[in-house]
């Protein structure tokens, strides 16, 4: 099963010709990802790792029908290639971008709602369902097909959990990388619903960080209606107040926002925090034994 | 970033806000100077990008322009909150009979703009958010249509304007959410918004914080960025495409990834270490990146040790190992160094560096014990 992509994903990539979107491309083509299409306005008619280059999304959903669209294009032109896949129909969108204008997400996170349309990011490393689809930035050998479920605001810090339940010898159902933006299309609880409905997903792992409440949301949503055992970690309890850290929705301001708020949060839903990120893999061990 | 006062009152006066224009001074003379242009009594105001200016004693009022000299005097070179005062705003002092708050920022709970705003005027807003919750209104505005004119309206008349005075209480509100959204704001606030004796409406503290992010459409507001407000490093780090927060402790961080570095930071206070710094290169780890990093954590005398943590992910270990070798023969590192490394081909990048005598470990958690025992002298 797993959640969002899988055997059944036919991806195009808008941004293919450029260098990002090339080269995560090819990755994703030899992780077993099918790329059935590529969009570059004024490269149609190119072919990139032997994948078609179409003008518009509209011709390549046209010729192609593919399901999902891994964006890798620059933060200026990011929203408007948001918008095409939506105005497309493309009903699961990533984006990877950084750096956009939080002003310009939000017209775009409403709007691409408005369609029906789900969106990942952007600013994050997309997500993976391990032996199945790659959509994503990540490194796919560090990943194997197994029970946990992984749901993250960071990209290298979720790389750092999955290699250890990987070593440890538990293998993810899929790893979602939400983004680290103040506005990002699909949120904790989103990714929490469909993991608690995945009859392959047993365990599940939230990483969040300081900043915004999603992780408060996401413990009032596990409280309510997740079944299934959750491991969280949150990073930044040694943040300062007032400063972003790297991403631009770590921040901890007026006072809200603290790892310290989220972690008692999460905890009285009933979540094992771990300390470290390794004592992820060792609480996982002991809760797929028990359960 | 954050604006200065005076430049958040001027993005605001080209919006059709009154505000309470004054003049910059550096030097107590410029101050006298300005008092003198003004004419009556002065309030001098500290340009220093920290809250509580108030309480610190940065903001005063003087009857004349030898009373102002005095005050900026003592106000210039004075610290407030880790910031040295290096500008003061000599604006006219304005007789009030009410003061209220106004400001719009980002919900990020509910995906929208909201316009706020108080009868608890000139205090500090979250210190009124938590103490006197139900003295604050607000109105989301809609992401397509914008906050209406009602909307505004309704803002007054909850705060109980009197009718006579709704319409400038309404059209300060809207140009003030037009100013946050023309220029990309995170934060755009009037606090307070006086009601004068003549009952007309004047902004006497402005304060606008710009979402980084956005600058890049607004090449003007990007050039009032503020040298002296920037930690050196800060400035260093962000100038090289750096993500980079410098803390108190002695354990430098050079990670890749925001969220890894926080989590690497947890570890070393986690085994009773501090951190130095934040630092994110990034995603690749490019010798030139690890060159610029190194540079920047080696410059804080506070650093003892260095760890350096990079998950390479798709970039090849043995590349990045290299990286760190190049970037180790162009910058002198004399605090010990801890590297820890994971990615394809990790075994061959770990024996470039051990060859070249690091210490190479295989967890962050064996990472972090390390550094903080090196900065502890053990």
């Amino acid at each position: 099963m797993a959640i969002l992509v899988d055997e059944s994903t036919r991806l195009l990539v808008q941004g293919i010709t450029g260098k990002e979107g090339s080269f995560h491309t090819g990755q994703m083509i030899e992780y077993g990802t099918r790329v059935v299409a590529g969009v570059t306005p004024g490269a149609g008619g190119r072919v990139v790792h032997g994948v078609p280059v179409f003008d518009t999304v509209t011709d390549a959903v046209a010729a192609t029908q593919p399901n999902v669209s891994f964006i890798a294009v620059p933060a200026p032109f990011a929203p408007d290639a948001i918008l095409e896949g939506a105005d497309a129909g493309i009903p699961l969108i990533v984006c990877i971008t950084e750096g956009i204008p939080v002003l310009e997400m939000l017209r775009v996170y409403h709007a691409v709602r408005q369609r029906g349309v789900r969106l990942i990011g952007p600013n994050c490393p997309g997500l993976i369902s391990p032996g199945k689809a790659k959509v994503g930035i990540m490194p796919g050998f560090i990943h194997t097909p197994g029970p946990v479920g992984i749901v993250s605001r960071s990209g290298t810090l979720t790389y750092e959990v999955v290699w250890a339940l990987t070593r440890a010898g538990i293998g993810q159902s899929s790893a979602v990388g939400i983004g680290g933006d103040p506005i990002i299309g699909t949120s904790f609880v989103d990714v929490l619903e469909l993991f608690e409905h995945d009859p392959e997903t047993r365990a599940i792992v939230l990483i969040g960080e300081i900043g915004g409440a999603d992780e408060e949301a996401a413990a009032a949503y596990i409280r309510e209606q997740v079944t299934k055992p959750v491991v969280g970690f949150i990073a930044g309890r040694t943040a300062p107040p007032g400063r972003r850290m790297g991403h631009a929705g770590a921040i901890i301001s007026g006072g809200r926002g603290t790892a310290a708020e989220k972690i008692a949060a999460l905890e009285a839903a009933g979540v094992h925090v771990a300390e470290r990120p390794a004592e992820i893999a060792d609480l996982m061990r002991e809760i797929l034994a028990n359960t | 970033m954050d604006l200065h006062e005076y430049q958040a009152a001027e993005l605001f006066a080209r919006y059709g806000i009154p505000v309470n224009r004054g003049i910059v001074a550096r030097t107590p003379e410029e101050a006298s100077a300005a008092a003198e242009q003004l004419g009556g009594r002065v309030v001098v105001k500290a340009q220093v990008h920290a809250g509580g200016r108030g309480k610190a004693g940065g903001i005063r009022l003087a009857d004349d322009p030898v009373q102002a000299e005095a005050v900026a005097r003592q106000i210039l070179g004075m610290e407030i909150r880790g910031r040295i005062v290096r500008k003061v705003l000599v604006a006219p002092a304005v007789a009030f009979e009410r003061e209220y708050y106004l400001g719009a920022v980002l919900d990020r709970d509910s995906r929208r703009i909201v316009v706020m705003a108080s009868s608890a005027g000139g205090v500090d807003i979250e210190e009124v958010a938590r103490e006197r919750p139900t003295a604050i209104v607000r109105e989301h505005a809609d992401p397509f249509l914008g906050f209406l004119d009602f909307q505004a309206r309704r803002l007054a008349f909850r705060l109980g304007i009197e009718p006579d005075l709704v319409r400038g209480f309404a059209t300060i509100a809207r140009q003030l959410y037009r100013a946050f959204v023309d220029n990309d704001a995170s934060l755009a606030e009037i606090n307070p918004l006086v009601l004068t004796q003549d009952r007309s409406w004047l902004a006497l503290d402005t304060k606008v914080v710009l979402d980084d992010n956005g600058l890049f459409r607004h090449p003007d507001l990007a050039e009032l960025r503020d040298p002296e407000e920037e930690d050196p490093l800060e400035r260093e780090a962000r100038l090289a495409g750096i993500s980079f927060v410098r803390l108190n402790g002695t354990v430098g961080c050079i990670v890749n990834g925001a969220g890894l570095s926080m989590a690497t930071m947890d570890a070393i206070k986690l085994y009773g270490g501090e951190p130095a710094n934040f630092l994110d290169i990034g995603g690749g780890a490019s010798a030139q990146r690890v060159a610029a990093a190194l540079r920047i954590v080696v410059a804080d005398p506070n650093v003892r040790a260095i760890l350096v943590n990079i998950f390479g992910g798709i970039t090849r270990g043995d590349v990045v190992a290299q990286g760190i070798l190049e970037a180790m023969r162009q910058v002198e590192v004399r605090v010990p160094m801890v590297i820890r490394l994971v990615g394809t081909r990790q075994e061959e990048g770990r024996r470039l560096l051990e060859e070249a005598g690091f210490t190479v470990v295989d967890t962050m958690e064996e990472a972090a014990q390390r550094a903080v025992a090196l900065a502890q002298g053990q």
